[in-house]
């Protein structure tokens, strides 16, 4: 069907994928640090419970992954080919510009592309870092119901022990609250359910959940790294 | 008549023709009153050139009074200068400092190539206009302009969208070079009024597929269009042309689909 196609194709139609698909990503998030939550527990027996939950789902846990791969693939590569032809309408830039004056022209909301390339080379690291880290064979194992799991609070715990990985996950994390800073409102406002009434609302909803996401996410290896839980 | 006379360094972008590279001018322009208008300051600069044997400053304008359209230019980095909801030929020049640099830029846009100096080809969005930005009427006897109900609040945000002038500030200030505020703002017109629902589908299609061939960039909902716009036209109208091409082609009544290819 060339509708289709042209949802594929015009620059209105692309920002459609863009918005869909960052919204369920935040969606995705707010799953994510629905079980990283657990980790700021006094011990790793609820965190390692939930992971253990999860892959007793069996293959689905793999068509998941696959879902979330090809929500990240369309984000990213419709993205690469917009900010192209962004670059392709401007070819002589200006030697002055300067804003007029509009809450959403922002740091946050002119480096979209920047932080989004700063979030993508973090979430290989990330994903290579644990789901793809030390495992069973490796010791890293732990006995829940009688069956022996992974011990991913373990992984991460010792991570978080690194100063490096604290502070470059404190970085990241304020890199993704900028992203969706930006991000959240202009996926509605690409969707096209902005009502001027409701634009201010979601904009400022979209600060809260940048804020908190960003907040809950970034305090867990300062809490790892200071055994904050210690004191519970 | 004012005492008060200012001298301004000017930079002015000059470039003699389309094929042309251009490159920054400076000029001198000294002894203008503050209640010179930014238009009338470029007059005076002209004459002075013209005597001088230099080829006068090329710019367009028109109406002088902020509703044609046909003025505009990045004054210090800002579309249409420093005043919010104003065109180029409503600033004057008591918004500038004695003995200020003023740097002067035409529209920058692959879908507005420079003709000369500051005077650019916005013909694009008159191709985006005929596209789809119109509506059928019976040819026949006159009807009754007010024979068609429509409600006071539609009314009303249909001309506040319709208050366009077409100058192409929004294209000039958005960092992605993109026309989405005047297409969405013409496209809005039009859905939100009764006459304009019989082409509604085709219409939304077709005046995007326009903007995209003519090489505008994409919407990053940035939002510098609405400050600059010299009408104010809220950034409300993208999401209104997004939400028509949306419903547009979930209708499956778009130009694509039409079997005559007419619209």
């Amino acid at each position: 069907m060339l509708t289709v196609r042209k949802a594929l194709t015009s620059t209105v139609g692309r920002k459609f994928i863009m918005g869909a698909s960052g919204l369920l990503l935040v969606g995705f998030l707010f799953v994510h640090i629905a079980t990283n939550l657990l980790l700021y527990a006094k011990t790793g027996e609820s965190f390692n419970a939930a992971v253990a939950r999860l892959w007793s789902l069996g293959s689905l846990v793999y068509l998941l992954e696959l879902g979330l791969a090809a929500l990240f693939a369309s984000h990213i590569v419709v993205a690469i080919t917009l900010k192209r032809g962004h670059r392709e309408a401007r070819p002589d830039s200006y030697r002055m510009s300067v804003s007029k004056g509009t809450v959403h022209n922002n740091p946050a909301s002119r480096n979209m592309a920047v932080t989004g390339i700063i979030l993508l080379v973090f979430l290989i690291l990330h994903i290579l870092q644990f789901r793809f880290g030390p495992g069973i064979s490796e010791g890293y194992s732990v006995v829940i119901n009688g069956k022996t799991e992974r011990d991913l609070y373990r992984v991460v715990t010792e991570a978080f022990k690194n100063p490096i990985y604290v502070a470059l996950y404190v970085a990241v994390m304020l890199f993704l609250g900028s992203h969706l800073r930006h991000g959240f409102w202009s996926a509605f406002q690409s969707l096209g359910v902005l009502a001027p009434r409701i634009s201010k609302v979601i904009y400022a909803l979209g600060f809260c959940l940048a804020f908190v996401l960003a907040a809950a996410f970034l305090f867990i290896p300062i809490w790892i790294y200071f055994d904050l839980g210690a004191g519970l | 008549m004012s005492k008060d006379l200012r001298n301004y360094k000017l930079v002015i972008w000059r470039q003699a023709s389309p094929q042309e590279k251009g490159g920054f001018e400076q000029y001198q322009v000294d002894g203008i009153s503050p209640d010179t208008s930014f238009l009338e300051m470029l007059d005076i600069l002209n004459d002075r050139l013209i005597k001088q044997n230099i080829r006068p400053i090329e710019f367009d304008s028109d109406c002088r009074e902020g509703i044609c359209g046909a003025c505009g230019c990045l004054v210090n980095g800002q579309a249409h200068g420093p005043r919010q909801k104003a065109t180029t030929c409503q600033i004057y020049m008591r918004s500038f400092e004695n003995g200020d640099t003023i740097t002067v830029e035409p529209w920058r846009a692959k879908a507005f190539p420079v003709i000369r100096d500051l005077v650019v080809d916005r013909s694009s969005f008159d191709r985006i206009i005929s596209a789809g930005g119109y509506i059928s009427v019976k040819s026949a006897k006159h009807a009754d302009a007010n024979a068609m109900l429509i409600p006071k609040p539609d009314a009303d945000q249909a001309f506040d969208y319709a208050t366009c002038i077409g100058c192409g500030a929004c294209v000039a200030a958005c960092p992605n070079a993109s026309a989405s505020l005047f297409t969405g703002a013409k496209i809005s017109q039009f859905t939100l009024m009764p006459q304009g629902r019989v082409e509604r589908e085709k219409r939304v299609e077709r005046m995007v597929d326009q903007m995209d061939r003519e090489g505008f960039g994409g919407c990053t909902n940035i939002g510098e269009c609405e400050a600059s716009c010299p009408k104010g036209i809220s950034i409300s109208a993208i999401a209104t042309m997004k939400a028509e091409y949306l419903k547009a082609a979930l209708s499956g009544r778009t130009e694509s689909n039409a079997s005559d290819g007419a619209m």
